[in-house]
């Protein structure tokens, strides 16, 4: 999986994912998450749009991401889950947590 | 050569039977034949090479040898060839399915088709199986009120395997206890089940095999088309070893045997696979474990535990124990291997939402509500598409491999064989193997279309060859268990036939070699050599004469020697198809004529027959000057001469524009 990272300002950040979200690709998702919100951004929209997978790993770092910038103040939220994912979280009961939003740009000034 | 020959020769169907005189004359030329041919290439071998010229002598010397075990096994063909006494009258009730295979022929063709089988005398069910699922054909079988059958979801993704899968994915929608199958093209006569049906009283009887012929054929068979000797004295031959094959169309089969060697080619595969990937499972967890992060602890976990799982697999085989038992255990310690992972990432993931739940009651006083119910959860998350080792893709596509339900086929029971573009050679053969009888019903019951231009008949034959020699490759007669050794013989005779583009090549070169340097591969004097290689020449023609009860195989004979470039072509291409993977490049054969340039087709021949041509006068020139030697000159021109004769089928054939064109323009 790679990722980027987009700066919209006012401490809001879109990640950018692609690839598949599983047990191996979870821990650098953790770490983005960590080194983003280290950066002062603790306001991060997850764009899912190019993962066209994701397991249990993945959606623990997920919602270990969520925890992390709860910590710091922030938030994270996700956008534009592919089937598979949608799947995943609502297997999980976890689509209550992370609420899924349209588009990642967007996702915190609806 | 002469099977190449009898699948290609054109004659009429004018056979009679063989009385008892003739089948003695037959028997006597057969050991003649046999016996001069060993006096000629046994001399050749022993006293008449030219080591001096080994590089021409010793091919040549094995050409010889390969044409005399070619006609050996053609002799041993023709000792049993009679025609069969009539089968009894079926009784009835029998349930008959016939089928109609079809991917891309005109629909209105295989109307013609359907319409004749729906009208069959005996009581059946006719269906239409499409492989190119058009609406068209299924609205046109609705109205001819026949069956349709097309290919499900479950062959998506997955091999087809051409009409072998078409008839296999039919078989399991169907429930006759016979089956006729029929080409697109091959409109049945109406008495066909009554004629043939019959023969299934002897409860061993699997297979009944009757003509091919065609009915678009131009006066002359300038695409040698027909093939009389094939689908009469040899497919006798066959079947008086008991080993008469299945030709594709025109043939009834029975659905026990069928699916009994679905069955038996099932555990046999599943066997193998299972076998292939526990071997292969050490490389492919080494492989795994490079690619891993060394740190992770959880995949390096999961891996030693897959690695142990696959160990005791591996044991458990190797001690005998059941493949089902085996393989189920193994899905089983790998599920709980998974099963494990995802617990635990579901435990981090519970821990940091009861964190999560802190902060926001700390925060805004109202609790996130959101539970998880782990133990229904760890089930769902652990299944096989979401599984964690799917991160492993290597392991994952090892461990499909791993297991009994063939994931990797659409369906897990294939009874007609895939390992072939010809499917249905290799069928019979393990029919064979399993015990049934087949038959040949000489009679002709269905008249087909044959292709109308060279590159399609070059086509229909390169895909012939190439699909003998993958069953050769595959399943090499010689060594399968459960046929007689006469049976062997029978398939191996057809498969050796195909070999003869190498020797035609060296048939063709020992002349120009000669006339262009003066250099003979035979060592010996010109009364010698005619004095053994006459007589073999001439018994031998005589043995094909009296095998085809008199009428001509000359044209096969030249089909099967100008087409040389076909036949090495399919053997290459075979090759590299079953050792290397390569695809074999296969065409379906076109039921209408292909326009264009026919002649670019056989370049090969054309070269050849140039080369040939100049050859002639640098000989004869050799000869006018005193350097060449005259007998051996005169053998040698007169050797190129025929070979010319030979190729100039391929004039009319690139010129042929077609049966209805040219019946108009008569």
């Amino acid at each position: 999986m790679e990722y980027t990272v987009e700066d919209l300002g006012g401490g809001v950040a879109v990640l950018h994912l692609d690839g598949r979200l599983n047990m191996v690709s979870a821990a650098r998702l953790r770490e983005a998450v960590t080194s983003t919100v280290a950066l002062g951004h603790t306001r991060i929209a997850v764009d899912l749009a190019k993962v066209d997978f994701m397991d249990s790993s993945g959606l623990g770092a997920l919602i270990s991401g969520l925890k992390t910038t709860r910590q710091a103040g922030g938030d994270l939220r996700i956008a534009a889950p592919s089937e598979q994912v949608k799947l995943v979280l609502q297997l999980t009961n976890m689509e209550r947590v992370l609420l899924a939003h349209e588009h990642a740009e967007t996702a915190f000034s609806g | 050569m002469l099977e190449t020959n009898a699948r290609t020769s054109r004659t009429d169907r004018g056979v009679g039977e063989r009385g008892p005189v003739g089948f003695a004359l037959l028997r006597v030329l057969v050991v003649a034949t046999i016996v001069l041919g060993l006096n000629y290439v046994g001399w050749r071998w022993l006293f008449s090479l030219n080591w001096h010229a080994w590089w021409i002598a010793i091919p040549l010397v094995i050409a010889e040898t390969y044409s005399l075990i070619d006609v050996a096994l053609f002799g041993m063909t023709m000792w049993r060839a009679r025609t069969r006494p009539r089968p009894p009258v079926p009784e009835d009730g029998l349930t008959v399915d016939v089928f109609i295979t079809t991917y891309n022929e005109p629909i209105e063709l295989v109307a013609e088709t359907a319409r004749a089988a729906r009208d069959i005398h005996y009581p059946h069910s006719t269906w239409i199986l499409d492989d190119g699922a058009r609406d068209e054909m299924r609205i046109a079988a609705n109205e001819l009120g026949v069956g349709y059958i097309s290919r499900g979801d479950e062959w998506k993704g997955r091999p087809l395997h051409a009409k072998a899968g078409n008839l296999n994915n039919a078989l399991l929608a169907t429930e006759g206890e016979f089956l006729l199958i029929l080409d697109a093209d091959q409109i049945p006569r109406p008495e066909i089940l009554d004629a043939a049906l019959g023969y299934f009283a002897d409860p061993k009887v699997a297979l009944v095999q009757t003509p091919q012929e065609f009915g678009n054929v131009a006066t002359g068979d300038p695409l040698g088309s027909q093939a009389p000797l094939f689908y009469g004295p040899i497919q006798q031959g066959k079947d008086g070893w008991n080993a008469a094959f299945f030709c594709g169309s025109n043939a009834l089969l029975r659905r026990e045997a069928l699916m009994q060697l679905g069955l038996t080619q099932y555990v046999r595969e599943v066997e193998r696979a299972v076998l292939v990937a526990l071997r292969g499972a050490d490389r492919v967890i080494t492989r795994a474990r490079r690619t891993a992060d060394p740190n992770d602890v959880m995949v390096n976990a999961a891996l030693d535990e897959i690695a142990l799982a696959v160990d005791t697999a591996r044991t458990a085989v190797k001690q005998g124990q059941p493949i089902a038992r085996v393989t189920y255990d193994l899905q089983h310690q790998i599920d709980s291997v998974s099963r494990a992972m995802v617990s635990f990432d579901l435990h981090l993931l519970e821990m940091d939402l009861a964190a999560i739940r802190e902060l926001d009651a700390a925060a805004s006083g109202e609790p996130l509500d959101a539970l998880l119910d782990v133990d229904t959860t760890v089930d769902t998350l652990a299944m096989r598409q979401l599984s964690p080792l799917g991160a492993l893709e290597s392991v994952q596509a090892l461990l499909r491999t791993i297991d009994v339900d063939r994931s990797d086929e659409a369906v897990p029971l294939m009874p007609l064989a895939t390992i072939s573009v010809t499917e249905d050679m290799a069928t019979s053969m393990r029919l064979h193997g399993l015990g049934w009888k087949t038959v040949y019903h000489h009679e002709l019951l269905a008249v087909g279309l044959a292709p109308e231009d060279l590159g399609t008949m070059l086509k229909q034959r390169l895909r012939w060859a190439q699909g003998t020699m993958q069953v050769l490759l595959r399943e090499n007669p010689l060594v399968q268990r459960g046929m007689s050794l006469a049976q062997r013989l029978m398939y191996f005779s057809t498969m050796w036939s195909y070999l003869s583009g190498f020797a035609a090549v060296v048939y063709f070169g020992a002349p120009v070699v000669f006339l262009c340097f003066g250099v003979l591969p035979v060592d010996s004097s010109a009364a010698e050599f005619f004095l053994r290689f006459l007589p073999f020449m001439v018994v031998n023609q005589l043995l094909f004469m009296v095998s085809s009860r008199g009428v001509s195989t000359w044209r096969g004979q030249q089909y099967s020697l100008a087409l040389f470039p076909i036949w090495i072509r399919a053997v290459t291409s075979a090759v590299a198809n079953v050792f290397f993977a390569r695809p074999l490049g296969f065409v379906v054969t076109s039921k209408t004529r292909q326009e264009g340039d026919q002649w670019g087709l056989v370049r090969v021949q054309l070269v050849l027959a140039a080369v040939l041509l100049i050859s002639t006068v640098i000989g004869v020139t050799r000869l006018v000057l005193g350097v060449g030697e005259p007998i051996g000159t005169l053998v040698n021109v007169a050797w190129v001469v025929f070979d010319l004769v030979v190729l100039s089928v391929l004039v009319p054939a690139a010129r042929f524009q077609g049966f209805a064109t040219k019946e108009e323009s008569a």
